[in-house]
């Protein structure tokens, strides 16, 4: 706190605001309330069938970690104000690039993993420039992308491979050490469990963990944090007083790419094949989890702490509803429902962080 | 006149500005020495909007000449303008609500700490900083991470003149900033303009609000259908003449004379008794 240069009465108002209120500017807070309460039904409803368990929670992580590296990339382009709906085709076609070059045509895991990245990274430097030439909205922009994406991804598999999915990447060349970093897991013996099994967290947690810290650090600690929610704040203001907004997008636009590589390369190298049709649908799950984190539609107002922990409640109520032995297909109207509880909850928060007196 | 002596930091001669056939400003000449406060008065559609925006860069003068500390200048964009010392605080102020004041005030020219990739924004000095800036205008800003939006009105106006000051405008053009507010936030709004006129800013008030100008101005220009009526010191101009320039005095008494013809009934009658009073107020 800078409050030992000022002068007394102006350090006792500060005081008297009260920690409860400085929570509430917060945009996460919604979400960790959520996730508190996501987990504690889960525990009371299906805590006996193994939702508390070791393994139960390696599982949970597992899957709130895929789409949370994306939806905390997707959080950060939103508070920008703008949409990466291309995301998800992207994942299905950056794993192909990496399955193909490394099957077919027998190149090293690493080089096709680099390979795979600049085309994603060249993909989101042109949804941002197209959507800083044509001003158009980026949801319109990145739909686009995202069934050209598709098309292609589909369209190039079938014409090289004859196929629409490859395997066999597990046995390519420099497969193992690139295993490490993307496809490694840390197992642990299910204390509760008496027959001695093993629970697997996956590296992927790890990652989401550091892309949540490092995006966090990034929003508000740099400039281009500042930058970012002054763009989506209000763009012409920012850029009056001398904010790079074109640049900048476009290295948001890149960021969600390269997340969506990551999500691949991850997907591709634990399972040792990749599928044209893999991510579809995730470019909305991620938009839900940035919308569960506390991250405005409208821009301007969100956080990657917030993202992260909206990925874990869809993690948790996806494999709890398993573990509870509903059908699963209820899945999807919780998870709407959820999406609508979030705009709410998040409105009211805003509302309370910035117009209240 | 100790005035003429001195370079004036903004000088316009005989400025005009076309829009197709619309003769937006014809041969509009001002002179703004530092520590000065110039108020640019007229009705609706004097051509102040089309003034201050070449002013600020927005639009390029067809005609004329526009000297910063007496050289010849032609920005080409309010960015220009800017670096050149001239900063304009629009109505719809540049500040976003949902960001705090110390990220607002600092927003595009973040203090940074550290080195290579650990450069980070400095948001304790930003804070420092702005609350620091606040307080010169008087302004006792509790937190200053407290978002913008719950600042008053006249408040983000200071905020936003503090920030324009802090990065060293010379000239602070301030469209309208009264225009939306109460009478005791314009006031505060008019002791901000009083506080940069003493740091030895050169302020451009544009308003429609005689009661706003006279207290703060030093110099009045009243411009009507793209032309200036001159520019006056306050020895020369009484407030009543100021008025009658500025709207046109005759039109409001030609207005009464019309009403009071009609006024068959009682209302109207009062109406126009009060539109009396209100003219004799001014």
């Amino acid at each position: 706190m800078a409050s030992e240069t000022l002068t007394p009465a102006a350090d006792e108002r500060v005081r008297r605001q009260g920690i409860l209120r400085k929570l509430l500017r917060r945009p996460e807070l919604g979400a960790i309330g959520g996730t508190i309460l996501v987990w504690l039904f889960f525990a009371v409803v299906a805590g006996d069938t193994g939702f508390l368990s070791l393994r139960g929670t390696a599982n949970y992580l597992g899957v709130a970690a895929e789409l949370g590296i994306l939806a905390i990339a997707v959080a950060m382009l939103m508070i920008a104000g703008e949409f990466d709906l291309s995301v998800g085709s992207m994942i299905g076609g950056t794993g192909m690039i990496t399955a193909i070059l490394t099957v077919q045509f027998g190149w090293n895991v690493w080089a096709a993993v680099g390979v795979s990245l600049i085309a994603a990274l060249a993909v989101g430097a042109i949804n941002g420039f197209l959507v800083n030439r044509t001003k158009l909205p980026s949801f319109i922009i990145t739909l686009a992308t995202l069934f050209i994406i598709r098309g292609l991804t589909v369209g190039l598999t079938r014409l090289i491979t004859g196929r629409t999915q490859v395997g066999g990447v597990k046995e390519a060349l420099g497969y193992d050490s690139a295993a490490t970093f993307f496809a490694n897991s840390l197992s642990i013996v299910d204390p509760t469990s008496s027959r001695g099994v093993e629970a697997q967290f996956p590296i992927s947690i790890l990652w989401w963990v550091l892309i949540a810290l490092v995006a966090t650090y990034v929003l508000l600690r740099t400039r281009p944090g500042n930058w970012i929610f002054g763009i989506g704040g209000d763009e012409s203001a920012a850029r009056n007083v001398g904010v790079p907004v074109n640049r900048t997008k476009v290295i948001l636009f890149m960021t969600t790419a390269a997340a969506a590589w990551l999500v691949a390369t991850i997907q591709v190298l634990s399972t040792g094949g990749a599928d044209t049709l893999r991510g579809q649908q995730r470019e909305f799950y991620a938009i839900i989890a940035a919308v569960i984190g506390g991250t405005l539609l409208t821009g301007g107002y969100g956080s990657a702490i917030g993202a992260l922990f909206g990925a874990l409640i869809y993690g948790m109520v996806q494999q709890g509803i398993v573990f509870t032995g509903i059908d699963s297909d209820w899945f999807l109207v919780f998870m709407g429902a959820m999406l609508i509880i979030a705009v709410l909850v998040n409105n009211y928060i805003r509302k309370q962080a910035s117009e209240a007196k | 006149m100790a005035d003429e002596s001195r370079v004036p930091v903004l000088e316009i001669v005989n400025i005009s500005k076309y829009f197709g056939s619309v003769i937006a400003l014809k041969d509009v000449s001002l002179r703004l020495m530092s520590g000065e406060v110039l108020c640019l008065l007229g009705d609706n559609g004097a051509g102040k909007s089309t003034l201050i925006k070449t002013l600020s860069g927005v639009h390029q003068p067809d005609e004329g000449e526009y000297l910063v500390e007496g050289k010849p200048v032609a920005f080409t964009s309010p960015r220009d303008a800017l670096a050149h010392g001239i900063a304009t605080v629009y109505q719809d102020l540049a500040m976003i609500p949902l960001m705090s004041i110390a990220r607002n005030f600092f927003l595009g020219s973040e203090p940074t700490t550290g080195w290579g990739i650990f450069k980070r924004f400095d948001i304790k000095k930003a804070g420092e900083i702005a609350r620091n800036e606040m307080s010169k205008m008087g302004i006792d800003i509790r937190d200053p991470e407290q978002a913008v939006g719950t600042l008053s009105g006249g408040e983000r106006q200071s905020v936003a003149i503090a920030r324009a000051v802090y990065f060293g405008a010379k000239v602070l053009i301030l469209d309208e900033p009264t225009s939306a507010l109460g009478v005791k936030q314009a006031g505060t709004v008019l002791r901000y303009i009083a506080k940069a006129r003493a740091q030895g800013v050169a302020v451009i008030f544009i308003t429609h609000n005689p009661h706003h100008a006279y207290p703060i101005g030093d110099k009045f220009t009243i411009l009507k259908r793209g032309r200036t009526l001159g520019t006056f010191t306050k020895h020369d101009l009484s407030r009543d003449e100021m008025v009658r320039m500025m709207s046109g005095g005759e039109e409001l008494e030609a207005l009464e004379h019309e009403l009071r013809e009609y006024s068959a009934d009682k209302t109207l009658e009062g109406y126009a008794d009060a539109l009396k009073q209100e003219s004799e107020a001014l």
